[in-house]
Protein backbone atom coordinates (compact mmCIF):
# COMPACT_ATOMS: atom_id res chain seq x y z
CA UNK A 1 0.00 0.00 0.00
CA UNK A 2 1.33 3.42 -0.97
CA UNK A 3 1.92 5.98 1.74
CA UNK A 4 0.50 9.47 1.31
CA UNK A 5 3.36 11.93 1.54
CA UNK A 6 0.91 14.83 1.38
CA UNK A 7 -2.63 14.79 2.74
CA UNK A 8 -4.91 17.80 2.59
CA UNK A 9 -8.46 17.57 3.92
CA UNK A 10 -11.14 20.28 3.73
CA UNK A 11 -8.50 22.97 3.71
CA UNK A 12 -9.66 26.58 3.99
CA UNK A 13 -7.38 29.59 4.10
CA UNK A 14 -8.55 33.19 4.47
CA UNK A 15 -6.78 36.49 5.14
CA UNK A 16 -8.78 39.29 6.78
CA UNK A 17 -12.02 37.58 5.75
CA UNK A 18 -10.84 37.22 2.15
CA UNK A 19 -11.10 33.54 1.17
CA UNK A 20 -7.94 32.48 -0.66
CA UNK A 21 -8.45 28.70 -0.65
CA UNK A 22 -11.64 26.78 0.01
CA UNK A 23 -12.41 23.10 0.58
CA UNK A 24 -9.19 21.74 -0.90
CA UNK A 25 -8.80 17.95 -0.69
CA UNK A 26 -5.70 16.32 -2.06
CA UNK A 27 -3.62 13.20 -1.40
CA UNK A 28 -0.22 12.69 -2.98
CA UNK A 29 1.52 9.33 -2.83
CA UNK A 30 5.25 8.70 -2.59
CA UNK A 31 6.97 8.93 -5.97
CA UNK A 32 4.20 10.96 -7.62
CA UNK A 33 4.83 14.04 -9.74
CA UNK A 34 1.89 16.40 -9.29
CA UNK A 35 1.50 19.65 -11.17
CA UNK A 36 -0.51 22.46 -9.57
CA UNK A 37 -1.99 24.75 -12.20
CA UNK A 38 -4.35 27.69 -12.15
CA UNK A 39 -4.54 31.37 -13.15
CA UNK A 40 -2.69 34.19 -11.38
CA UNK A 41 -3.97 34.73 -7.85
CA UNK A 42 -5.54 31.25 -7.75
CA UNK A 43 -3.78 30.36 -4.49
CA UNK A 44 -1.12 27.99 -5.91
CA UNK A 45 1.83 29.52 -4.05
CA UNK A 46 -0.35 29.84 -0.94
CA UNK A 47 -0.99 26.09 -1.13
CA UNK A 48 2.76 25.39 -1.22
CA UNK A 49 3.33 27.76 1.70
CA UNK A 50 0.65 25.93 3.68
CA UNK A 51 2.39 22.61 2.95
CA UNK A 52 5.63 24.10 4.27
CA UNK A 53 3.95 25.48 7.37
CA UNK A 54 4.98 29.04 6.49
CA UNK A 55 1.35 30.03 7.02
CA UNK A 56 -1.44 28.25 8.91
CA UNK A 57 -4.76 27.19 7.46
CA UNK A 58 -7.98 28.72 8.73
CA UNK A 59 -9.57 25.29 8.96
CA UNK A 60 -9.03 21.74 7.70
CA UNK A 61 -6.00 19.48 7.91
CA UNK A 62 -2.58 19.43 6.30
CA UNK A 63 -0.32 16.42 6.87
CA UNK A 64 3.17 15.96 5.49
CA UNK A 65 4.66 12.51 6.14
CA UNK A 66 1.63 12.04 8.43
CA UNK A 67 2.39 15.12 10.58
CA UNK A 68 1.14 18.73 10.67
CA UNK A 69 3.83 20.97 9.06
CA UNK A 70 4.47 22.79 12.36
CA UNK A 71 5.35 19.49 14.07
CA UNK A 72 7.64 18.09 11.38
CA UNK A 73 10.81 18.68 13.41
CA UNK A 74 13.73 16.75 11.91
CA UNK A 75 11.47 15.41 9.12
CA UNK A 76 11.34 18.94 7.70
CA UNK A 77 14.83 18.27 6.34
CA UNK A 78 13.23 15.72 3.98
CA UNK A 79 11.47 18.56 2.15
CA UNK A 80 13.29 20.34 -0.65
CA UNK A 81 11.89 23.72 -1.63
CA UNK A 82 12.48 25.97 -4.59
CA UNK A 83 10.72 29.34 -4.10
CA UNK A 84 9.79 31.65 -6.94
CA UNK A 85 12.78 33.36 -8.54
CA UNK A 86 12.03 37.01 -7.70
CA UNK A 87 12.61 36.40 -3.98
CA UNK A 88 16.38 36.89 -4.18
CA UNK A 89 18.76 39.73 -4.94
CA UNK A 90 20.59 39.01 -8.18
CA UNK A 91 23.62 41.10 -7.13
CA UNK A 92 24.20 39.15 -3.94
CA UNK A 93 27.96 38.47 -3.66
CA UNK A 94 28.20 34.69 -3.59
CA UNK A 95 29.28 31.77 -5.73
CA UNK A 96 27.14 29.01 -7.21
CA UNK A 97 28.37 26.58 -4.55
CA UNK A 98 27.52 29.07 -1.79
CA UNK A 99 23.92 29.12 -3.03
CA UNK A 100 23.72 25.32 -2.94
CA UNK A 101 25.30 25.20 0.54
CA UNK A 102 22.35 27.24 1.79
CA UNK A 103 20.14 24.22 1.17
CA UNK A 104 22.02 22.52 4.01
CA UNK A 105 21.28 25.27 6.53
CA UNK A 106 18.43 23.92 8.65
CA UNK A 107 17.07 24.22 12.17
CA UNK A 108 18.93 20.99 12.96
CA UNK A 109 22.31 22.58 12.18
CA UNK A 110 21.56 25.90 13.94
CA UNK A 111 24.77 27.47 15.16
CA UNK A 112 26.99 24.63 13.89
CA UNK A 113 29.33 24.91 10.92
CA UNK A 114 28.61 22.72 7.90
CA UNK A 115 30.53 19.45 8.00
CA UNK A 116 32.85 18.22 5.26
CA UNK A 117 30.31 15.49 4.45
CA UNK A 118 27.54 18.06 4.05
CA UNK A 119 29.69 20.21 1.78
CA UNK A 120 30.40 17.14 -0.32
CA UNK A 121 26.64 16.64 -0.70
CA UNK A 122 26.34 20.18 -2.06
CA UNK A 123 29.08 19.46 -4.63
CA UNK A 124 27.34 16.20 -5.63
CA UNK A 125 24.08 18.08 -6.15
CA UNK A 126 25.84 20.54 -8.44
CA UNK A 127 27.25 17.60 -10.40
CA UNK A 128 23.78 16.09 -10.71
CA UNK A 129 22.41 19.25 -12.29
CA UNK A 130 25.48 19.60 -14.52
CA UNK A 131 26.96 22.69 -12.90
CA UNK A 132 30.06 21.25 -11.21
CA UNK A 133 32.33 23.25 -13.52
CA UNK A 134 30.62 26.50 -12.49
CA UNK A 135 30.73 25.98 -8.73
CA UNK A 136 33.07 28.90 -8.10
CA UNK A 137 31.49 31.25 -10.62
CA UNK A 138 29.66 34.27 -9.12
CA UNK A 139 25.98 33.34 -9.00
CA UNK A 140 25.03 36.65 -10.62
CA UNK A 141 26.99 35.67 -13.72
CA UNK A 142 25.01 32.48 -14.38
CA UNK A 143 22.33 32.49 -17.06
CA UNK A 144 18.67 32.22 -16.01
CA UNK A 145 18.61 28.50 -16.81
CA UNK A 146 21.85 27.87 -14.89
CA UNK A 147 20.52 29.77 -11.90
CA UNK A 148 17.39 27.62 -11.90
CA UNK A 149 19.52 24.48 -12.03
CA UNK A 150 21.57 25.80 -9.11
CA UNK A 151 18.35 26.36 -7.16
CA UNK A 152 17.28 22.83 -8.01
CA UNK A 153 20.66 21.59 -6.70
CA UNK A 154 20.03 23.60 -3.52
CA UNK A 155 16.60 21.98 -3.17
CA UNK A 156 17.92 18.41 -3.60
CA UNK A 157 21.19 18.66 -1.65
CA UNK A 158 19.55 17.41 1.57
CA UNK A 159 18.41 14.33 -0.37
CA UNK A 160 14.74 15.13 0.19
CA UNK A 161 11.78 12.78 -0.17
CA UNK A 162 9.40 15.59 -1.12
CA UNK A 163 10.27 18.38 -3.53
CA UNK A 164 8.12 21.51 -3.67
CA UNK A 165 8.78 23.74 -6.68
CA UNK A 166 7.16 27.12 -7.25
CA UNK A 167 7.17 28.07 -10.91
CA UNK A 168 10.76 26.95 -11.52
CA UNK A 169 10.51 27.49 -15.27
CA UNK A 170 9.41 31.14 -15.17
CA UNK A 171 11.51 33.31 -17.45
CA UNK A 172 13.25 30.42 -19.17
CA UNK A 173 13.19 29.96 -22.94
CA UNK A 174 11.59 26.80 -24.35
CA UNK A 175 14.74 24.65 -24.83
CA UNK A 176 15.96 25.57 -21.31
CA UNK A 177 12.54 24.75 -19.87
CA UNK A 178 12.59 21.41 -21.64
CA UNK A 179 16.08 20.60 -20.30
CA UNK A 180 15.01 21.61 -16.82
CA UNK A 181 11.97 19.32 -16.91
CA UNK A 182 14.05 16.43 -18.26
CA UNK A 183 16.58 16.87 -15.48
CA UNK A 184 13.83 17.00 -12.89
CA UNK A 185 12.24 13.85 -14.27
CA UNK A 186 15.59 11.99 -14.20
CA UNK A 187 16.15 12.97 -10.56
CA UNK A 188 12.61 12.04 -9.68
CA UNK A 189 12.96 8.55 -11.15
CA UNK A 190 16.43 8.03 -9.70
CA UNK A 191 15.48 8.91 -6.12
CA UNK A 192 11.74 8.12 -6.21
CA UNK A 193 11.10 11.74 -5.28
CA UNK A 194 7.61 13.01 -4.67
CA UNK A 195 7.34 16.25 -6.63
CA UNK A 196 4.73 18.97 -6.27
CA UNK A 197 5.28 21.69 -8.82
CA UNK A 198 3.39 24.92 -9.41
CA UNK A 199 3.53 25.94 -13.05
CA UNK A 200 1.93 28.33 -15.49
CA UNK A 201 3.16 26.33 -18.46
CA UNK A 202 0.29 23.89 -18.94
CA UNK A 203 1.75 22.16 -21.97
CA UNK A 204 5.14 21.51 -20.41
CA UNK A 205 3.86 20.32 -17.06
CA UNK A 206 1.30 18.06 -18.75
CA UNK A 207 4.16 16.24 -20.47
CA UNK A 208 5.98 15.41 -17.27
CA UNK A 209 3.50 15.24 -14.38
CA UNK A 210 1.58 12.11 -13.41
CA UNK A 211 -1.35 14.21 -12.26
CA UNK A 212 -2.52 17.78 -12.65
CA UNK A 213 -4.52 19.67 -10.05
CA UNK A 214 -6.22 22.82 -11.24
CA UNK A 215 -7.16 25.31 -8.56
CA UNK A 216 -8.68 28.74 -8.54
CA UNK A 217 -9.58 29.33 -4.91
CA UNK A 218 -11.09 25.86 -4.85
CA UNK A 219 -10.14 22.68 -6.72
CA UNK A 220 -11.79 22.74 -10.14
CA UNK A 221 -10.42 19.59 -11.70
CA UNK A 222 -7.71 17.04 -11.01
CA UNK A 223 -6.58 13.83 -12.63
CA UNK A 224 -4.33 12.59 -15.41
CA UNK A 225 -2.88 15.42 -17.49
CA UNK A 226 -4.80 14.68 -20.69
CA UNK A 227 -8.08 14.36 -18.82
CA UNK A 228 -7.50 17.67 -17.09
CA UNK A 229 -6.47 19.47 -20.28
CA UNK A 230 -9.61 18.22 -22.02
CA UNK A 231 -11.91 19.02 -19.14
CA UNK A 232 -14.43 21.86 -19.57
CA UNK A 233 -13.73 22.76 -15.94
CA UNK A 234 -10.32 24.05 -16.98
CA UNK A 235 -11.77 26.94 -18.98
CA UNK A 236 -14.05 27.70 -16.05
CA UNK A 237 -11.07 27.82 -13.68
CA UNK A 238 -9.07 30.08 -15.99
CA UNK A 239 -12.11 32.07 -17.08
CA UNK A 240 -10.89 32.17 -20.68
CA UNK A 241 -11.20 30.32 -23.96
CA UNK A 242 -9.44 27.04 -24.45
CA UNK A 243 -7.32 28.15 -27.45
CA UNK A 244 -5.97 31.08 -25.47
CA UNK A 245 -4.62 28.59 -22.93
CA UNK A 246 -2.97 26.10 -25.28
CA UNK A 247 -2.83 27.40 -28.82
CA UNK A 248 -2.54 24.39 -31.11
CA UNK A 249 -0.76 22.22 -28.59
CA UNK A 250 -3.88 21.01 -26.83
CA UNK A 251 -3.74 17.36 -25.68
CA UNK B 1 36.64 67.01 18.63
CA UNK B 2 40.20 68.03 17.79
CA UNK B 3 43.18 67.78 20.02
CA UNK B 4 46.48 68.84 18.51
CA UNK B 5 48.08 72.24 18.68
CA UNK B 6 48.25 72.13 14.91
CA UNK B 7 52.05 72.23 14.93
CA UNK B 8 52.62 68.60 14.02
CA UNK B 9 55.50 67.08 15.96
CA UNK B 10 56.97 63.60 16.44
CA UNK B 11 54.82 60.95 14.78
CA UNK B 12 55.06 58.66 17.81
CA UNK B 13 54.18 61.42 20.23
CA UNK B 14 50.55 60.63 19.58
CA UNK B 15 50.96 57.29 21.38
CA UNK B 16 52.52 58.80 24.50
CA UNK B 17 49.25 60.12 25.92
CA UNK B 18 46.97 57.78 27.84
CA UNK B 19 43.86 59.37 26.34
CA UNK B 20 45.26 58.78 22.85
CA UNK B 21 46.00 55.16 23.67
CA UNK B 22 42.39 54.75 24.77
CA UNK B 23 41.25 56.58 21.64
CA UNK B 24 43.22 54.19 19.42
CA UNK B 25 41.81 51.16 21.21
CA UNK B 26 38.29 52.56 20.86
CA UNK B 27 38.75 53.31 17.16
CA UNK B 28 40.14 49.83 16.45
CA UNK B 29 37.29 48.11 18.29
CA UNK B 30 34.54 50.32 16.85
CA UNK B 31 36.08 50.06 13.36
CA UNK B 32 36.08 46.26 13.44
CA UNK B 33 32.68 45.97 15.10
CA UNK B 34 30.91 48.39 12.76
CA UNK B 35 32.54 46.83 9.70
CA UNK B 36 31.52 43.31 10.66
CA UNK B 37 27.95 44.43 11.23
CA UNK B 38 27.90 46.64 8.14
CA UNK B 39 28.29 43.44 6.12
CA UNK B 40 24.75 42.41 7.16
CA UNK B 41 23.45 45.99 7.10
CA UNK B 42 24.34 46.29 3.40
CA UNK B 43 23.16 42.78 2.44
CA UNK B 44 19.86 43.24 4.27
CA UNK B 45 19.41 46.85 3.06
CA UNK B 46 19.30 48.08 6.66
CA UNK B 47 21.10 51.40 6.16
CA UNK B 48 17.98 53.40 7.00
CA UNK B 49 17.56 51.25 10.11
CA UNK B 50 21.13 52.17 11.14
CA UNK B 51 20.51 55.88 10.54
CA UNK B 52 17.17 55.77 12.35
CA UNK B 53 18.48 53.94 15.42
CA UNK B 54 21.57 56.11 15.71
CA UNK B 55 19.46 59.27 15.81
CA UNK B 56 16.70 57.80 17.98
CA UNK B 57 19.10 56.83 20.78
CA UNK B 58 19.57 60.49 21.64
CA UNK B 59 16.37 60.04 23.64
CA UNK B 60 17.96 57.24 25.67
CA UNK B 61 21.17 59.21 26.15
CA UNK B 62 19.19 62.19 27.43
CA UNK B 63 17.35 59.97 29.93
CA UNK B 64 20.74 58.90 31.31
CA UNK B 65 21.94 62.51 31.49
CA UNK B 66 18.86 63.59 33.47
CA UNK B 67 18.79 60.48 35.69
CA UNK B 68 22.50 60.79 36.48
CA UNK B 69 23.45 57.36 35.10
CA UNK B 70 25.96 56.57 32.36
CA UNK B 71 24.20 57.81 29.18
CA UNK B 72 25.68 54.88 27.23
CA UNK B 73 23.83 52.39 29.45
CA UNK B 74 20.48 54.18 29.18
CA UNK B 75 21.12 54.68 25.46
CA UNK B 76 21.77 50.95 25.08
CA UNK B 77 18.50 49.96 26.79
CA UNK B 78 16.58 52.58 24.78
CA UNK B 79 18.14 51.55 21.45
CA UNK B 80 17.56 47.83 22.03
CA UNK B 81 13.91 48.49 22.96
CA UNK B 82 13.35 50.58 19.82
CA UNK B 83 15.13 48.04 17.59
CA UNK B 84 13.00 45.19 18.95
CA UNK B 85 9.81 47.23 18.62
CA UNK B 86 10.55 48.15 15.00
CA UNK B 87 11.57 44.58 14.16
CA UNK B 88 8.60 42.96 15.89
CA UNK B 89 5.95 45.30 14.50
CA UNK B 90 7.29 45.15 10.94
CA UNK B 91 7.79 41.36 10.93
CA UNK B 92 4.27 40.81 12.16
CA UNK B 93 2.87 42.88 9.35
CA UNK B 94 1.54 45.65 11.54
CA UNK B 95 3.25 48.45 9.60
CA UNK B 96 6.08 48.90 7.07
CA UNK B 97 9.60 48.85 8.54
CA UNK B 98 10.77 52.09 6.90
CA UNK B 99 7.65 53.89 8.15
CA UNK B 100 8.38 52.77 11.70
CA UNK B 101 12.03 53.80 11.40
CA UNK B 102 10.91 57.22 10.15
CA UNK B 103 8.67 57.63 13.19
CA UNK B 104 11.29 56.55 15.77
CA UNK B 105 14.11 58.41 13.98
CA UNK B 106 12.51 61.80 14.62
CA UNK B 107 10.57 61.12 17.81
CA UNK B 108 13.62 59.63 19.58
CA UNK B 109 15.70 62.64 18.65
CA UNK B 110 12.91 65.04 19.64
CA UNK B 111 12.66 63.32 23.03
CA UNK B 112 16.42 63.73 23.48
CA UNK B 113 16.36 67.43 22.60
CA UNK B 114 13.40 68.06 24.91
CA UNK B 115 14.91 66.20 27.88
CA UNK B 116 18.31 67.84 27.49
CA UNK B 117 16.59 71.24 27.50
CA UNK B 118 15.40 70.43 31.05
CA UNK B 119 19.01 70.22 32.17
CA UNK B 120 20.02 73.46 33.82
CA UNK B 121 22.83 75.43 32.20
CA UNK B 122 25.19 74.53 29.37
CA UNK B 123 25.76 70.85 28.76
CA UNK B 124 29.01 70.50 26.78
CA UNK B 125 28.80 66.70 26.57
CA UNK B 126 25.80 67.06 24.26
CA UNK B 127 28.22 67.89 21.45
CA UNK B 128 30.24 64.77 22.26
CA UNK B 129 27.16 62.64 21.82
CA UNK B 130 26.09 64.41 18.65
CA UNK B 131 29.44 64.49 16.89
CA UNK B 132 31.63 62.13 18.93
CA UNK B 133 34.71 62.80 21.03
CA UNK B 134 37.08 59.91 20.99
CA UNK B 135 39.39 61.79 23.36
CA UNK B 136 36.80 61.54 26.08
CA UNK B 137 36.67 57.73 25.99
CA UNK B 138 37.19 56.44 29.53
CA UNK B 139 38.39 53.07 30.78
CA UNK B 140 34.78 52.32 31.71
CA UNK B 141 33.66 53.12 28.14
CA UNK B 142 36.36 50.82 26.77
CA UNK B 143 35.22 48.01 29.04
CA UNK B 144 31.60 48.45 27.91
CA UNK B 145 32.80 48.55 24.29
CA UNK B 146 34.81 45.34 24.76
CA UNK B 147 31.84 43.51 26.29
CA UNK B 148 29.50 44.62 23.48
CA UNK B 149 32.13 43.71 20.89
CA UNK B 150 32.56 40.23 22.38
CA UNK B 151 28.84 39.41 22.38
CA UNK B 152 28.07 40.94 18.98
CA UNK B 153 30.97 39.19 17.25
CA UNK B 154 30.11 35.95 19.03
CA UNK B 155 26.53 36.21 17.73
CA UNK B 156 27.74 36.88 14.20
CA UNK B 157 30.30 34.04 14.25
CA UNK B 158 27.86 31.46 15.68
CA UNK B 159 24.93 32.31 13.43
CA UNK B 160 26.81 33.53 10.36
CA UNK B 161 25.51 30.90 7.95
CA UNK B 162 21.93 31.30 9.19
CA UNK B 163 22.06 35.12 9.00
CA UNK B 164 23.64 34.90 5.55
CA UNK B 165 20.95 32.47 4.33
CA UNK B 166 18.17 34.69 5.71
CA UNK B 167 19.77 37.71 4.00
CA UNK B 168 19.74 35.92 0.64
CA UNK B 169 16.42 34.08 0.79
CA UNK B 170 14.28 34.45 3.89
CA UNK B 171 11.50 32.27 2.49
CA UNK B 172 13.92 29.38 2.03
CA UNK B 173 15.29 29.86 5.54
CA UNK B 174 11.81 29.73 7.05
CA UNK B 175 10.92 26.67 4.98
CA UNK B 176 14.01 24.95 6.42
CA UNK B 177 12.66 25.62 9.92
CA UNK B 178 15.10 28.40 10.84
CA UNK B 179 13.81 30.87 13.45
CA UNK B 180 14.25 33.71 10.96
CA UNK B 181 12.40 36.39 12.94
CA UNK B 182 14.29 35.63 16.17
CA UNK B 183 17.64 35.67 14.37
CA UNK B 184 16.72 38.94 12.64
CA UNK B 185 15.70 40.53 15.94
CA UNK B 186 19.04 39.36 17.38
CA UNK B 187 20.79 41.14 14.51
CA UNK B 188 18.84 44.33 15.26
CA UNK B 189 19.86 44.12 18.93
CA UNK B 190 23.51 43.81 17.81
CA UNK B 191 22.99 46.80 15.54
CA UNK B 192 21.49 48.89 18.36
CA UNK B 193 24.32 48.04 20.79
CA UNK B 194 26.98 48.71 18.16
CA UNK B 195 25.51 52.15 17.45
CA UNK B 196 25.54 52.97 21.16
CA UNK B 197 29.21 52.11 21.60
CA UNK B 198 30.09 53.99 18.39
CA UNK B 199 28.54 57.20 19.69
CA UNK B 200 31.62 58.13 21.72
CA UNK B 201 33.80 57.82 18.63
CA UNK B 202 31.74 59.35 15.84
CA UNK B 203 28.54 60.63 17.51
CA UNK B 204 24.87 59.88 16.82
CA UNK B 205 24.89 61.96 13.65
CA UNK B 206 27.68 60.00 11.97
CA UNK B 207 27.44 56.54 13.61
CA UNK B 208 25.27 55.15 10.83
CA UNK B 209 27.98 55.97 8.25
CA UNK B 210 30.31 53.38 9.78
CA UNK B 211 27.52 50.84 9.51
CA UNK B 212 27.21 51.26 5.76
CA UNK B 213 30.38 52.58 4.14
CA UNK B 214 32.86 49.76 5.02
CA UNK B 215 30.66 47.00 3.56
CA UNK B 216 29.64 49.23 0.64
CA UNK B 217 33.35 49.57 -0.22
CA UNK B 218 33.84 45.83 0.31
CA UNK B 219 30.89 45.11 -1.96
CA UNK B 220 32.43 47.27 -4.67
CA UNK B 221 35.80 45.57 -4.35
CA UNK B 222 34.67 41.95 -4.49
CA UNK B 223 31.99 39.71 -5.99
CA UNK B 224 32.29 37.18 -3.17
CA UNK B 225 31.04 37.65 0.36
CA UNK B 226 34.22 36.33 2.01
CA UNK B 227 36.37 39.00 0.38
CA UNK B 228 33.61 41.56 0.85
CA UNK B 229 33.73 40.89 4.59
CA UNK B 230 37.52 41.09 4.62
CA UNK B 231 37.60 44.37 2.66
CA UNK B 232 34.86 45.70 4.91
CA UNK B 233 36.92 44.96 8.05
CA UNK B 234 40.01 46.52 6.48
CA UNK B 235 38.08 49.62 5.44
CA UNK B 236 36.71 50.11 8.95
CA UNK B 237 40.10 49.62 10.53
CA UNK B 238 42.08 51.76 8.08
CA UNK B 239 39.47 54.54 8.07
CA UNK B 240 39.39 54.58 11.88
CA UNK B 241 43.17 54.75 12.32
CA UNK B 242 43.77 57.14 9.42
CA UNK B 243 40.92 59.36 10.60
CA UNK B 244 42.38 59.53 14.08
CA UNK B 245 45.86 60.45 12.78
CA UNK B 246 44.47 63.06 10.40
CA UNK B 247 42.29 64.47 13.13
CA UNK B 248 45.26 64.76 15.48
CA UNK B 249 47.67 66.35 13.05
CA UNK B 250 45.24 68.57 11.12
CA UNK B 251 43.27 69.58 14.18
CA UNK B 252 39.85 68.54 12.86
CA UNK B 253 37.00 66.63 14.56
CA UNK B 254 37.76 62.91 14.80
CA UNK B 255 34.30 61.60 13.90
CA UNK B 256 34.16 63.59 10.70
CA UNK B 257 37.76 62.62 9.80
CA UNK B 258 37.04 58.89 10.27
CA UNK B 259 33.83 58.99 8.22
CA UNK B 260 35.51 61.01 5.45
CA UNK B 261 38.39 58.50 5.32
CA UNK B 262 35.87 55.66 4.96
CA UNK B 263 34.06 57.63 2.25
CA UNK B 264 37.35 58.20 0.43
CA UNK B 265 38.00 54.43 0.41
CA UNK B 266 34.47 53.87 -0.87
CA UNK B 267 34.94 56.29 -3.76
CA UNK B 268 38.40 54.86 -4.52
CA UNK B 269 36.77 51.42 -4.73
CA UNK B 270 35.07 52.58 -7.92
CA UNK B 271 38.50 52.53 -9.56
CA UNK B 272 38.62 48.76 -9.14
CA UNK B 273 37.27 46.38 -11.77
CA UNK B 274 34.92 44.10 -9.90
Amino acid sequence: MSINVVEIRDLDYAVNGNQILEKINLQIEAGEFVGIIGPNGAGKTTLLRLLLGLIRQTSGQVRIFGLPPAQLGKKREAIGYMPQRPTFDRRFPLSTLDVVNMGLVTAGSLGCPLTRKQREKARCSLEQVGLAALQNRPFSRLSGGEQQRAFLARAICREPLLLLLDEPNTGLDLPTQHNFFNLLQQLQHKYNLTVVMVSHDLVAIARFAHRLVCINRTMHVHGKPLDVLNSPHLEKAYRCEFDVLFGRERG
Amino acid sequence: MSYSDGKGGNTLEIFSFAFMQRAFLAVIMVGLLCSALSFFVVLNKLSFMGAGLSHAILGGIAIGVLAGINPLYSGAVFAVAIALLIGYLSKHGKIQEDTLIGVFYSSGMALGIMLISFKQGYYPELFSFLFGNVLAVSIQDLQFLAVVMFFVLLYIVIFFKELFTISFDEELARAAGLPATTLYLGLLVCLALTIVVSVKVVGVVLASALLVIPAAAGYRLSGNYRLMLLFSLLTGLVAGLAGLFISYYLNIPSGAAIVLCASAIFFLSFLSRK
